[in-house]
């Protein structure tokens, strides 16, 4: 398999201080691969590489056969590769479906001319849509998003991620935050993605789910890749101690 | 102050949608608005006459044509300091085109509004690229253009402007004031911009999570220019009303506007944090200030009283908002 986003050799300072020292590898099609590491390894940095949030200082991002380095996060979303942060990155003042479409309103024309006039309609409609098919429990979705429970603004997180058929989706600590329940209907939830050929990248401090549903295991320490391995090749000790440094 | 969903939410608890009201429309500004005229009423017996009225209306065209901008900056989560400062460098520009240029009167219109649109993009730029955090940027706009003012007309008012311009601000079309019927106008455009387009969509959504908005592709630089830019543009706009009325480009017309224009907003139900924010709100937060500095002229109240006034209820405005967030917390 090749693979459909490629980081090659990224590094990243800021300043004198040396994030990322050169990251390299692969992610295929319906592949999850789980970046692990210990705070401040350089997994959150390299995914604002990925996703054009930084620039990176040297290396290149390619997503199938083209080099996407150094483009605006909105171009990069237009591509296809969507990110859940870990605090979501919500706007809790704005209803769900202003946040689902956020920075992608459907726009209205008039007479032939694009405006800058929101379709509420379409949008709308596309944001139940989504929220069914998701199966997510919201009261409404003309609530205002801050009013919502962790797991509900989750949940408009991943529709926001999944609304455009995304080719690659990142996710930062998904289920750091979440009831039992619920992280199991994130696992069910990356399981389906790859089901569909979509490359995850899943950032995780819970091993557990990271051996229930990626398909290989990045341990990043100090900013380099220090192990790159099957899931079904290494056990949960390797991984700790790939993590901590003590091998 | 709680939005006007917060009740409904507990009402309907499942799958059923319902529309909320849109934006948070505060009803406590309207109450607080009739309280005003109530007590306004008895006090002074010419408080409801049409002499007044009109008076009352143009206070409120300045003050609201003013918020209207400021609503914007502070929706997203800015402050434009330089409004007052803006609006006085525009109307001398404008004068200066009128009344000393020997230019065709109508081009003082375009020039007091492209005054204020470099005075509020230049804020714009600052604030973005240079970084500096705009309450700086614009307190600096402040003292630069008031000093603009000052020095092209050797802190002199400009008199001697056309009829027709004078019109703009004294004329009466059907009996309504010209400021006025620019207000309202005014208010109208920018209300559907808030509420309908993706400008002012991304407006409120800056000033919600500027970093969220920034990793969506919200091109946020361009968004705070153009806001500040519209704020300047405002400003501008009530420099020219302010000029046409007074029939003069004052250096030291609009002092401490954005005082009473940023009170306005924010008692218009405006976060002061940014994220939410309602055109009608300004509309009736802009009506308060107006039927209260009028108030304060009718009782022969001294005018140094009204920036007293002015700056307390803007403070209480404030406390209030926090006392209400943190009863929700």
């Amino acid at each position: 398999m090749t693979g459909m986003l490629q980081l090659r050799d990224i590094k990243k300072h800021f300043g004198p201080v040396e994030v990322l020292r050169g990251v390299s590898f692969d992610i295929a099609a319906g592949e999850c691969v789980a970046l692990v590491g210990d705070n401040g390894a350089g997994k959150s940095t390299l995914m604002k590489i990925i996703t054009g949030v930084y620039q990176a200082s040297a290396g290149e991002v390619i997503l199938g056969d083209r080099n996407i380095t150094g483009t605006a996060p909105g171009d990069i979303r237009q591509l296809g590769i969507e990110m859940i942060y870990q605090n979501l990155e919500l706007a809790s003042q704005q209803d769900v479906t202003a946040n689902i479409f956020l920075g992608r309103e459907p726009t209205r024309t008039v007479m032939g001319l694009k405006t800058g006039i929101i379709d509420f309609k379409s949008a709308r409609k596309q944001a139940e849509e989504m929220i069914r098919q998701l199966g997510a429990r919201l009261p409404s979705i003309d609530i205002q998003v801050g009013h919502l429970s962790g797991g509900q603004q989750q949940s408009v997180a991943i529709a926001r991620a999944l609304t455009f058929s995304p080719k690659v989706v990142i996710m930062d600590e998904p289920t750091a935050a979440l009831a039992v329940r619920e992280i199991q209907h994130v696992l069910d939830l990356i399981k389906e993605l790859k089901g569909r050929g979509i490359a995850v990248i899943l950032i995780s401090h819970r091993l557990t789910d990271v051996f229930e549903v990626a398909d290989r295991i990045v341990a990043l320490r100090q900013g380099v890749v220090i192990a790159d391995e099957p899931t079904a090749k290494t056990t949960m000790q390797k991984v700790v101690a790939h993590i901590v440094g003590a091998q | 102050m709680p939005a006007a969903d917060t009740k409904t939410l507990s009402l309907k608890d499942g799958t059923v949608s319902f529309r909320k009201a849109r934006g948070a429309l505060r009803i406590e500004s309207l109450i607080v608005l009739a309280i005003l005229v109530v007590a306004m009423s008895f006090a002074s017996p010419y408080f409801f006459t049409v002499a007044n009225i009109f008076n009352i209306v143009l206070a409120t065209s300045t003050i609201g044509i003013l918020a209207l901008g400021a609503t914007f900056v502070i929706g997203s989560a800015g402050i434009d300091l330089s409004l007052g400062s803006i609006l006085a460098f525009a109307g001398v520009i404008g004068a200066l085109v009128a009344a000393k240029l020997g230019l065709p009167w109508w081009l003082a219109v375009p020039a007091c509004l492209l005054a204020g649109a470099l005075a509020g993009w230049i804020n714009g730029l600052v604030i973005t690229f240079g970084r500096v955090p705009a309450f700086v940027a614009t307190l600096g706009m402040m003292g630069v253009a008031r000093g603009i003012a000052l020095l092209i007309t050797d802190g002199q008012a400009i008199f001697g402007l056309p009829n027709a311009l004078i019109w703009l601000g004294q004329g009466r079309p059907f009996g309504i004031p010209v400021p006025a019927i620019v207000f309202i106008l005014a208010a109208i455009i920018l209300h559907l911009v808030l509420s309908f387009t993706r400008f002012g969509r991304h407006t409120l959504v800056i000033g919600d999570n500027e970093r969220g908005a920034r990793a969506m592709g919200v091109p946020v630089r361009a968004l705070r220019i153009k806001i500040y830019t519209l704020s300047g543009v405002m400003a501008g706009l009530a420099g020219l009303m302010t000029m046409a009325r007074v029939n003069a480009g004052d250096p030291t017309a609009g002092m401490n506007a954005e005082l009473a224009a940023i009170t306005a907003a924010i008692i218009g139900g405006t976060n002061l944090f940014g994220g939410r924010a309602t055109i009608l709100g300004t509309v009736i937060g802009a009506l308060i200030m107006g039927v209260l500095q009028n108030g304060l002229n009718l009782l022969a109240i001294p005018a140094f009283w009204q920036q007293i006034s002015i700056g307390m209820v803007l403070v209480v405005a404030v406390w209030f908002d926090q006392l209400a967030k943190q009863d929700k917390e």
